[in-house]
C-alpha cells in the first residue's frame, strides 16, 4: 500500500510541466505579457518609423515655440508671444474653470431634482420627472448647440444693450459683463480673517461634535459658523479701511472694454453640462434614498427623532454610501463631456491645444498623449478624493 | 494548438514590424480603382456639392482633373471633407492621398507637417468682412473687435501678427468648423469675420442679407493655396504637380477643354508634346503618353477650371483679368516649367 503511493507520487512529478495547474497559469501569462510588450513595442516603432519616413520630427521642444495666435478668453496672461506651453495651461485652465464648477453646480442641482422626484407633491414630482426624461435624454451636443445657437439669437446685440444695474452690469450676445472687484492692498487682512474663521470653524465643530457624544449637549454649529464668517470678516473690513474698487464695463467702438466678460460660450457649455449631467445626478440620488429602506425611517421615528435629525442622522448617512460611486462616475463624465466645448468654440484643451496648437505646430501624436494625460490625470485625481470620501462616509461599526 | 497560434501571432507581430510605411501611393491608387481627395466640406467656388449634389469647385477639379490623367475617368474620386484641423492628419495618416483644400502653402507645412505643396491653385490674400451698419471703412479701424476665426488655419496666425504689428486688440471667437464660424457671424456674436479673402467673397453669398455685409479692402497676408500630398513618395508628387502645370501649360498654348480635340492635328510642337502627339512625357510619371490630352479633354485647362467655379460670370465672381491669377503672358503669376 505504502509502496503504491510512493509510485503515485513519483508518476505525479514525472508527468510533463503543462500538466502542472500553476506552471500552466504562469507561463500563459507571461506569454500574453510577452504579447502585449511586442504589440506595444510594434505600435510604437510603426509610428517613429512611418514619422520618420514623412520627414517629421519627433519630441517635446516644440512646447517652448511661440505660439502665434491668440486665445480669446484664457484665465492667465497670454499673448500671440506665448508659447506652445502656455497654450497648455491656458487650455487645461480653462477645461478646470467649466470643469470644477460645473461639478459644484450641477451637485446641487441634481440633489434638488432628485429630492423632487420623490416628492409627495404631485406637481413637483412629475416636473422633476419630465426634466429628468428629456434631459437625460437628447445628446448632450445638440444640447451645447441649442444654448449656444438658440440662446444666443434671442440676445440683443452690443447697442442695445440690456443694463440691470445702471452703468455696471451688461448683458448681450457677446456675453455677460459685470465689473471687476479690484481689492487694494489693505485687502489682505480681510482674507486673511476669512482663512482664519474657517481653519476655527473646522475645530469648533470637532470640538461640537465631541460635545455632543460625551454629554449629548447640541451646538448649534452651522448658524454660528455662517454668522462667524459674516461677522468677523466684516469688523476686519471696517478696522483696517480696506476698500474695493470696481473696474466698470465701459461700451467702445465695438465691444465693452473692462470689467470681466464672461462670454456666451463658456455660459452655454456650462449650462449644457450642469442641465445634462444634473439629470444623472438627479437619479443617483433618488436610487440612493430609495435604498434605505421604510424599516430606517420607521425605527428612527420609535426612537423619537425629530424630522431633521431622521434625514440627517440616519436616511442621508445611509443614502450616500449608495449615492457616492456613481456620483463619482457622474463627475468623471463631466469633466470629459466638457471636451464638447470644441463645437461652440470655448477655449478647452481640446479647443486650443489639440486643436490650434496641434494644427500650427504639426505634432499629433505628442499633443494628443499630452491631452489624453490631462485628461487621465483629472479623472483619477477625482476619483481619488471622491474614494477618500467615500472611505470616510462608509458604514464604520462601533 | 495553442502553441501553434501563439508561435504564429508572434511571428505575425514581429513580422510586421516595419511594414506600415507608405511606399506607392499611385500602385495603391491603381488598385483600389478611385482617389481619395481631401477638400472643405464647404466653401462655394472651391468645394462644395453642387446643384446634382456632385462635388464642384476650382479645388475639387483638380482632383478630377488627377483621376482623368491617371483613370481617364474624372468621376474615379472619392471626397473626403475635412476641417482645417483634421486635414493635415488625414494626409499624412493615409486616409487621403492628396489634399486639395483651400490650403496655404508655408514653409512650417511643407518642411515639418511631412507634406509636399504642388503648386498654387490659387493665389489668395487673407481679408476682413463687416456688417455695413458699423461704420468701418478700413481694417485699420477694427480695433477692440470680436472677430470669428477657423481654428488651426493661418488665418489665426495672420490676424494675431496684423492686430499685434499695428497694435490694435481685438477677441478671437475660434470654431472649428466654417460653417459655425458664418453662423456666429451672422448671428452677431463677432464684428468681424475674416479668412481668405476669395473664401469670404463665396461666403458671404451663404449669410442671411448678403448686401448688409462688406469686404474690407486691406489684404493682410499672401496665401498661396495648393494641393499637397504626403513627403516621400517622389512619383506620387512628380504625378500631382505636372498635372498642375498641365492645366497651366495647355492653357498657354491655347488648347482648351472645346478645342482638344481638333488641336490633336496642330502643327505647333509644343502642342503636339502636351497632347502626347509627339514624344513621350507620361510614361516617367507612370501615367500614358497621352495623360495631358485626358486631364483637357475631361476637365478642361486652368482657364476653364477657374471661369467654371470662381470667375466673374460666376456667384462667387472674383474676375480673372489681370489679376495674379492670371498667366504670367498677361501679367499674373500663373507659369509653368515647360513640358518638353
Amino acid at each position: 500500500m505504502a509502496k503504491s503511493q510512493e509510485q503515485l507520487q513519483q508518476t505525479r512529478s514525472a508527468t510533463s510541466l503543462i500538466y502542472d495547474p500553476k506552471f500552466r497559469s504562469y507561463a500563459f501569462q507571461i506569454l500574453l505579457l510577452i504579447g502585449l510588450v511586442a504589440f506595444g513595442w510594434w505600435i510604437f516603432n510603426n509610428t517613429v518609423t512611418n514619422l520618420q519616413a514623412q520627414n517629421k520630427t519627433t519630441g517635446f521642444d516644440f512646447l517652448g515655440n511661440t505660439s502665434g495666435f491668440n486665445i480669446g478668453f484664457t484665465l492667465m496672461e497670454y499673448d500671440r508671444s506665448s508659447t506652445y506651453f502656455d497654450v497648455f495651461k491656458v487650455g487645461i485652465l480653462n477645461t478646470l474653470l467649466v470643469s470644477v464648477i460645473g461639478i459644484v453646480l450641477a451637485t446641487v442641482l441634481g440633489f434638488i431634482i432628485g429630492v423632487a422626484r420623490l416628492s409627495s407633491n404631485w406637481i413637483i414630482a412629475r416636473l422633476a420627472t419630465v426634466y429628468i426624461e428629456v434631459f437625460r435624454n437628447i445628446p448632450l451636443l445638440l444640447q451645447l448647440f441649442f444654448w449656444y445657437f438658440a440662446v444666443l439669437k434671442t440676445m440683443p446685440s452690443v447697442k442695445n444693450s440690456i443694463e440691470f444695474v445702471t452703468g455696471s452690469v451688461y448683458l448681450n450676445n457677446r456675453g455677460l459683463y459685470v465689473p471687476d472687484p479690484q481689492p487694494n492692498d489693505s485687502f489682505v487682512w480681510v482674507q486673511l480673517a476669512i482663512v482664519a474663521v474657517i481653519i476655527g470653524g473646522y475645530f469648533l465643530n470637532r470640538w461640537s461634535v465631541r460635545r455632543f457624544e460625551q454629554t449629548g449637549q447640541r451646538f448649534p454649529f452651522v448658524p454660528a459658523f455662517i454668522g462667524m464668517l459674516v461677522v468677523i470678516p466684516a469688523i476686519v473690513w471696517m478696522v483696517t479701511g480696506a476698500q474695493i474698487a470696481l473696474d466698470y464695463p465701459v461700451l467702445e467702438r465695438f465691444n465693452f472694454a473692462g470689467g470681466i466678460q464672461i462670454p456666451p460660450e463658456f455660459v452655454a457649455l456650462l449650462f449644457g453640462l450642469v442641465i445634462y449631467t444634473a439629470a444623472f445626478i438627479a437619479e443617483t440620488v433618488r436610487a440612493g434614498i430609495l435604498a434605505v429602506s421604510d424599516g430606517q425611517t420607521e425605527a428612527a421615528q420609535s426612537l423619537g427623532l425629530k424630522n431633521s435629525d431622521r434625514l440627517n442622522l440616519v436616511i442621508i448617512p445611509q443614502a450616500m454610501r449608495v449615492i457616492i460611486p456613481p456620483l463619482t462616475s457622474q463627475y468623471l463624465n463631466l469633466t470629459k463631456n466638457s471636451s464638447l466645448a470644441v463645437a461652440i468654440g470655448y477655449p478647452d484643451i481640446v479647443n486650443v491645444f489639440m486643436g490650434t496648437a496641434l494644427n500650427q505646430s504639426g505634432k499629433a501624436v505628442e499633443v494628443i498623449f499630452m491631452t489624453m494625460m490631462v485628461y487621465l490625470t483629472l479623472s483619477l485625481l477625482t476619483s481619488v478624493v471622491m474614494n477618500i470620501y467615500n472611505a470616510r462616509i462608509a458604514l464604520t461599526e462601533r | 494548438m495553442k502553441k501553434q497560434l501563439v508561435t504564429i501571432a508572434l511571428g505575425a507581430v514581429l513580422g510586421l514590424s516595419a511594414s506600415a510605411a507608405f511606399a506607392d501611393t499611385l500602385a495603391d491608387v491603381q488598385a483600389k480603382g478611385y482617389l481619395q481627395c481631401g477638400v472643405s466640406p464647404s466653401t462655394p467656388g472651391f468645394a462644395a456639392p453642387d446643384a446634382n449634389n456632385e462635388w464642384a469647385g476650382l479645388d475639387v477639379d483638380f482632383c478630377r482633373a488627377m483621376a482623368a490623367a491617371i483613370f481617364d475617368d474624372p468621376k474615379a474620386v472619392r471626397f473626403t471633407p475635412l476641417t482645417s484641423k483634421e486635414r493635415f492628419t488625414a494626409l499624412s495618416s493615409g486616409e487621403i492621398d492628396v489634399l486639395s483644400r483651400t490650403t496655404t502653402w508655408t514653409m512650417s507645412r511643407d518642411t515639418n507637417l511631412g507634406i509636399d505643396f504642388a503648386g498654387t491653385m490659387f493665389y489668395d490674400g487673407q481679408g476682413f468682412m463687416v456688417r455695413k451698419d458699423l461704420g468701418v471703412a478700413s481694417a485699420t479701424e477694427l480695433s477692440g473687435a470680436a472677430i470669428c476665426i477657423e481654428a488651426g488655419t493661418t488665418t489665426e496666425l495672420n490676424a494675431a501678427d496684423y492686430f499685434s504689428s499695428t497694435g490694435m486688440e481685438y477677441n478671437a471667437v475660434v470654431f472649428e468648423d466654417q460653417d459655425e464660424v458664418v453662423k456666429a457671424y451672422d448671428d452677431g456674436r463677432c464684428d468681424v469675420f475674416t479668412t481668405d479673402s476669395s473664401a469670404l467673397a463665396a461666403e458671404r453669398l451663404s449669410l442671411a442679407n448678403p448686401d448688409e455685409n462688406m469686404i474690407l479692402p486691406e489684404i493682410i497676408s499672401k496665401e498661396p493655396l495648393g494641393p499637397s500630398v504626403r513627403q516621400g513618395d517622389d512619383l506620387w508628387f512628380n504625378i500631382t504637380r505636372w498635372v498642375y502645370f498641365a492645366l497651366l501649360e495647355s492653357e498657354e498654348l491655347g488648347i482648351s477643354q472645346a478645342n482638344v480635340d481638333d488641336m490633336l492635328g496642330s502643327d505647333n510642337p509644343g502642342v503636339r508634346r502636351v497632347l502626347g502627339v509627339e514624344g513621350d512625357f507620361g510614361t516617367a510619371i507612370g501615367l500614358s503618353t497621352d495623360w495631358a490630352y485626358k486631364i483637357i479633354k475631361h476637365v478642361g485647362n486652368y482657364n476653364d477650371i477657374y471661369e467654371r467655379h470662381v470667375g466673374a460670370s460666376t456667384p462667387v465672381g472674383i474676375a480673372r483679368a489681370g489679376s495674379v491669377n492670371d498667366l504670367w503672358t498677361r501679367g499674373g503669376l500663373m507659369y509653368a516649367p515647360p513640358i518638353r
